[in-house]
């Protein structure tokens, strides 16, 4: 009896998460809906609290936001067109980007088979990677002055050992069959490095190029707040500066749109790269 | 048994060599090196048994085995600083042409031997001599099929193949020409686009052994290369074997523990000690070739050479066990 007692609620609520996690709970439009419902109720509550309860001087509200983000795409901004900002911004971040992973991999995966140089660099690359790098900036201001290379310096420094730890390591893990089989085939020490090891790593590089984009754009960022004649970041800092909390997240908003396109494009290479896979590996890669 | 009948029963010899072979067996130069394949370690009594002592077979007269160990010592070093022998004197000569398995004890060091061939790891002490030549660094016209998966997950099988040549600076489309027609030659025609992960486990073996004979070894080293398949798949991967090695004048020297796979393929067949291996018996297989491996293995002859090194090597089986069961105690 007890035992029935205990079943028959549990029963619903089964069925509840069976639906919810079942197929239909899985389709598009109602995953899509329920998104949408989250960011209508986020949205909604900031805007209608900003209207009663809290001051929107401070925490401004999405309608203002909103406003803001109109006004910069068409009547421009502070420091002239919104998109020369941003080109700015993006400039900086991409040019970091790239200059941060081809260093990273080229010294990773040199570092990572050179197993005598690997032993003594270590402490001296463990504590480049323990110093707080954003701190760089400013003495990259001092270094490069106000112009570009200040800002892409600073992203490369931050992107670079992303890069480095997970190239580093994925060369280190490559399979020893493989590298006894390719020398076994005649491989010289160049064909190993292109045919054997750089592709073992590459899993390793994709994955770590995911998060050091959104580095190379915060060293551009936090670049221009140090010290800049233009940029997405001088932006925000302008509006920092008038009190402008709307702004700052009107910047926000700008950034978090290239980051997203970015990680978008940056799949798509992933894809590419990674389309020997077994598809259930690359769909747990992509999750 | 004379070298004669066991080298006209391998299909592919030139007659003119088991002709030369059979007549001036005795005078060979070199033929002491060919019945000398025993150990020096003490625990092992000389060789002394008829079967053991195999003729020489030299692929021509004069020249030396393709494969020749001389006291050959690997030793590793270990944490404890004790350094740990995994074979220790092994003596063989492999002639070219001679297709040798190698069995033993699990983890006896039958792979070691392989790796000192290949000059993957250098041997410790004695001399290891590929053609003739002391081996340092890989030698040329050596193949290693491994008992791990060894070929490129992030290419396709036409890259694979065709990897030892474009390794050897041939050109991509003569390598694909001759890739695709060991693709041929291995029976996978029409899957020269697919990935290794869309294969099953026997077609990634022929994908290897393309990749390997694509190079044309003289001297070929397996381990346990079929070891991961199952029984059906195995048997006829092993009749792929002899007959894409058959003509080939390659020497085989293939490690397996799988002692029917042993007998089924070689010539002569090595039995090696408990660890630190040495050679302990070497029993020559005198079945006529060509052979087929389902077949083969319900003949008498087969039956009688079985017992005769399973006799041999139930021994070395029989101390391994005890020492693991003294480690678990």
């Amino acid at each position: 009896m007890s035992l029935d007692a205990t079943a028959a609620p549990t029963q619903p609520t089964l069925r509840i998460w069976e639906f919810l996690r079942g197929r239909t709970g899985h389709s598009k439009v109602t995953v899509n809906a329920a998104r949408l419902l989250l960011g209508v109720v986020w949205l909604g509550s900031w805007e209608l609290a900003a209207r009663s309860i809290i001051d929107p001087f401070y925490y401004s509200m999405p309608s203002k936001i909103w406003d803001k983000l109109v006004t910069w795409f068409t009547e421009g901004t502070s420091q002239g067109s919104i998109w020369s900002n941003i080109a700015v911004t993006l400039e900086e971040a991409v040019l970091g980007f790239l200059i941060g992973t081809v260093a990273g991999i080229v010294l990773g995966v040199l570092l990572g088979r050179a197993n005598f140089l690997a032993e003594v660099l270590s402490p001296f690359i463990k504590g480049a990677n323990a110093i707080p790098r954003i701190v760089l900036a400013s003495l990259f201001v001092i270094w490069f002055g106000l112009g570009m290379s200040s800002k892409v310096a600073t992203a490369v420094v931050l992107v670079f050992f992303a890069v480095f730890f997970n190239a580093f390591q994925g060369a280190r893990e490559v399979d020893k069959t493989l590298i006894d089989n390719a020398r076994i085939l005649g491989a010289g020490r160049w064909s190993l490095m292109r045919t054997i090891v750089l592709p073992s790593a590459t899993s390793w590089i994709l994955a770590s190029m995911h998060v050091s984009f959104g580095f190379a754009l915060i060293g551009a960022i936090v670049g221009e707040f140090t010290g800049a004649d233009k940029g997405v970041g001088l932006l925000i800092a302008h509006s920092q500066g008038n009190f402008d909390a709307a702004g700052v997240y009107a910047g926000m908003v700008v950034i978090t749109v290239i980051a997203l396109l970015a990680e978008w494009l940056i799949t798509r290479l992933e894809r590419r790269l990674t389309s020997w896979r077994p598809p259930t590996t690359s769909a747990a890669a992509g999750a | 048994m004379t070298s004669a009948t066991r080298l006209k029963s391998r299909s592919g010899a030139p007659d003119e060599q088991n002709a030369q072979n059979a007549t001036c067996a005795g005078k060979d130069p070199f033929a002491h090196k060919g019945v000398a394949a025993v150990t020096g370690s003490p625990s092992v009594p000389a060789m002394t048994s008829p079967t053991s002592a195999a003729p020489p077979a030299g692929s021509s007269l004069g020249a030396g085995p393709a494969i020749s160990l001389r006291d050959a010592t690997k030793q590793f070093g270990t944490k404890s600083g004790k350094p740990f022998t995994a074979i220790h004197d092994v003596t063989l000569d492999v002639a070219a042409g001679e297709f040798v398995t190698v069995v033993g004890p699990t983890g006896c060091g039958k792979s070691t031997t392989l790796s000192l061939v290949s000059g993957l790891e250098p041997a410790t002490l004695g001399t290891v001599t590929v053609a003739g030549t002391p081996v340092s660094g890989i030698p040329a016209g050596v193949g290693y099929m491994f008992q791990a998966d060894a070929i490129l997950p992030w290419k396709t099988v036409l890259d694979n193949v065709a990897l030892g040549l474009r390794y050897r600076k041939v050109p991509a489309k003569q390598a694909h020409e001759q890739a695709r027609d060991w693709i041929d030659r291995v029976g996978l025609t029409g899957f020269e686009d697919r990935y290794p992960h869309q294969l099953s486990g026997g077609m990634r073996k022929r994908v290897a052994m393309a990749q390997t004979l694509i190079t044309e070894p003289s001297v070929l080293l397996m381990d346990e290369p079929f070891g991961a398949l199952d029984v059906q798949t195995r048997e006829l991967m092993q009749d792929e074997l002899l007959r894409l090695w058959s003509g080939s004048g390659a020497a085989v020297v293939f490690v397996t523990h799988d002692l029917t796979e042993a007998i089924a393929l070689a010539d002569r067949v090595v039995v090696m000690t408990a660890g630190p291996a040495t050679v302990k018996d070497i029993v020559a297989i005198d079945l006529p070739r060509p052979r087929k491996v389902e077949e083969i293995r319900l003949t008498e002859a087969f039956t009688e050479l079985y017992r005769r090194v399973w006799d041999s090597l139930r021994e070395e089986v029989e101390i391994t066990r005890a020492r693991g069961a003294g480690n678990v105690a």
